[in-house]
């Protein structure tokens, strides 16, 4: 077989001896996709920030309100079964590299304390947070999937006061920015993205670190941030629980748009 | 967490002539597994710094006047047989290489974890290196060809040569194995000098083997694909290896090979 280029077809046993490759480059695709969304997705959601108005305006644009004249939920739950699908598929492959047993488990963490290693921990940290996100992130997802009507400056700070799930969202923030940056790093090293001619290894290694570390920073920041403008758009509407934002209408609400 | 480039280790001055001397404490950890009744347990030696001390003459000047039984490998005394590469304050390095002035007074010595241990610091890195070596089959591949020992070589690139040189220097000491999380874990894995082989032989005019009989040897979970870019391997590497970019060029490569 060594150094065959017949055209013969290609066996049972090779196509399966195909699937390592497809897999790593399955869950590679799915977690650049998924930390991409990731980035965007703080932008729109903070777009609260420059006002409700603003808000309201992406989550309708989202809903092709523009376009249809109408919201169009159905857009966006497709829009979330697509994530909640590179999610799932992310997740499955990334079980594969997750320690399989206490022994494996033990001889990391062993390993991490004695070779005091950046890349070596954060890899540890990148299992934990992956981990958490099984749990936070798919609450988020599912009620996403099932009520895409409940997005809006109103709605989205109703969910994260009064429905209480401002804690979810605060250990989702870190875990998610976390994962993402370290997992978009490790990426790019692994593909030897940003590498040029392989010369400058190290110096495109230090600011891949940099870039990370500053983004995983300036995400959390507008998360937090973001965050803290929901909760108290949520606690001035508490009163009003359940009731819609209509632009311009907000002064009978109490609420300032 | 450890500094920015995570590869070389942070240099001492270099003190000067009249400087007191320090007393370094070298805590080696000693266990003999064909002796039943050894247990394995770290001693204490010390030793007064001299000048220009590796590792390597600080355990041969232990043997010598302070405990002969003491057990570690070396040949070269160079950086060239990797036959003394140890773990020292948690991280794989060579013995001959490593000067004691640039580590702190306390330190610590232990045999490279993943492989068989032979006694104290001394462990069968020949044997894993074979298996590898056998497994990956780490050889020119001249399908149908007589080897004619007479006949000149094909002229090769000089470019090309040195490429391929620069990889050829990997001494198989063991440090990127011990130094890898995942080989660590999963003791199938081939490892950066398995992957850095088959990136070199991958280079080689004179191997004709395909992408495709290359992804047979390392397209799977216990070779590129199981690498996790933790990159220690790359930090620790004695004789720098750009073992993060061919291990990327191979992921590469591999992946094109098997879609």
């Amino acid at each position: 077989m060594k150094g065959s280029t017949t055209n013969a077809p290609v066996s049972a046993a090779r196509r399966l001896r195909r699937w390592p490759a497809r897999l790593d480059f399955l869950q590679s695709a799915t977690g650049l996709a998924l930390g991409l969304f990731m980035w965007v997705h703080m932008f729109f959601v903070a777009t609260i920030l420059l006002g409700k108005d603003v808000m309201w305006t992406v989550a309708r644009m989202f809903e092709g309100y523009f376009i249809f004249g109408r919201p169009v939920y159905g857009l966006v739950s497709a829009l979330v079964a697509t994530i909640a699908t590179l999610f799932v598929v992310h997740a499955a492959l990334a079980l594969r590299k997750f320690p399989a047993n206490y022994r494996q488990y033990r001889t990391y963490r062993d390993h991490i304390k004695e070779m005091k290693h950046e890349d070596t921990t954060l890899w540890y940290w990148q299992v934990v947070t992956g981990f958490a996100l099984f749990f936070l992130a798919s609450v988020h997802l599912y009620i996403m999937l099932t009520r895409p009507d409940r997005i809006g400056p109103f709605e989205s700070a109703d969910r994260v006061w009064s429905d209480l799930m401002w804690p979810l969202y605060l250990v989702l923030l870190f875990a998610v920015e976390f994962h993402g940056g370290v997992g978009l790093y490790r990426l790019a090293l692994k593909w030897g993205w940003f590498a040029g001619d392989g010369h400058d290894a190290a110096g495109t290694r230090r600011k891949l670190r940099f870039f990370k570390w500053a983004l995983t920073g300036f995400f959390l920041v507008l998360g937090l941030l973001t965050l803290a403008a929901y909760m108290k758009i949520g606690i001035d509407h508490a009163p009003f629980y359940g009731q819609h934002y209509v632009p311009g209408a907000a002064a009978t609400t109490g609420v300032t748009p | 967490m450890s500094s920015v480039t995570d590869s070389a280790p942070p240099k001492a001055a270099i003190p000067p002539a009249d400087a007191p001397k320090r007393m370094l404490h070298f805590h080696v950890l000693r266990h003999d597994p064909q002796d039943p009744v050894s247990i394995p347990h770290f001693e204490v030696f010390e030793l007064e710094e001299a000048p220009g001390m590796t590792l390597f003459i600080a355990l041969n000047e232990i043997r010598e006047k302070l405990d002969p039984s003491l057990a570690f490998d070396f040949v070269c005394r160079a950086g060239i047989c990797g036959s003394c590469g140890m773990v020292v304050n948690g991280r794989p390095g060579l013995a001959c290489r490593t000067l004691t002035q640039d580590l702190p007074a306390e330190i610590s010595l232990a045999p490279l974890p993943a492989f068989e241990l032979i006694a104290d610091l001394s462990v069968n890195t020949g044997k894993w290196m074979r298996g590898m070596s056998e497994r990956l089959e780490t050889w020119v591949h001249s399908l149908g060809q007589e080897v004619d020992l007479a006949r000149i070589e094909e002229r090769m690139d000089p470019e090309l040569a040195d490429r391929i040189y620069e990889l050829d220097r990997c001494i198989e000491c063991g440090c990127c194995v011990a130094a890898c999380g995942t080989a660590r874990m999963r003791e199938d894995f081939v490892g950066a000098v398995g992957l850095n082989k088959i990136a070199r032989f991958a280079l080689d005019p004179r191997d004709q083997r395909t992408d495709q009989d290359f992804y047979e040897l390392v397209g799977n979970d216990d070779g590129v694909f199981g690498c996790m870019t933790l990159l220690g391997c790359h930090d620790v590497c004695p004789k720098q290896l750009p073992l993060q970019t061919q291990i990327a060029f191979l992921r590469r490569k591999m992946v094109k090979a098997g879609l």
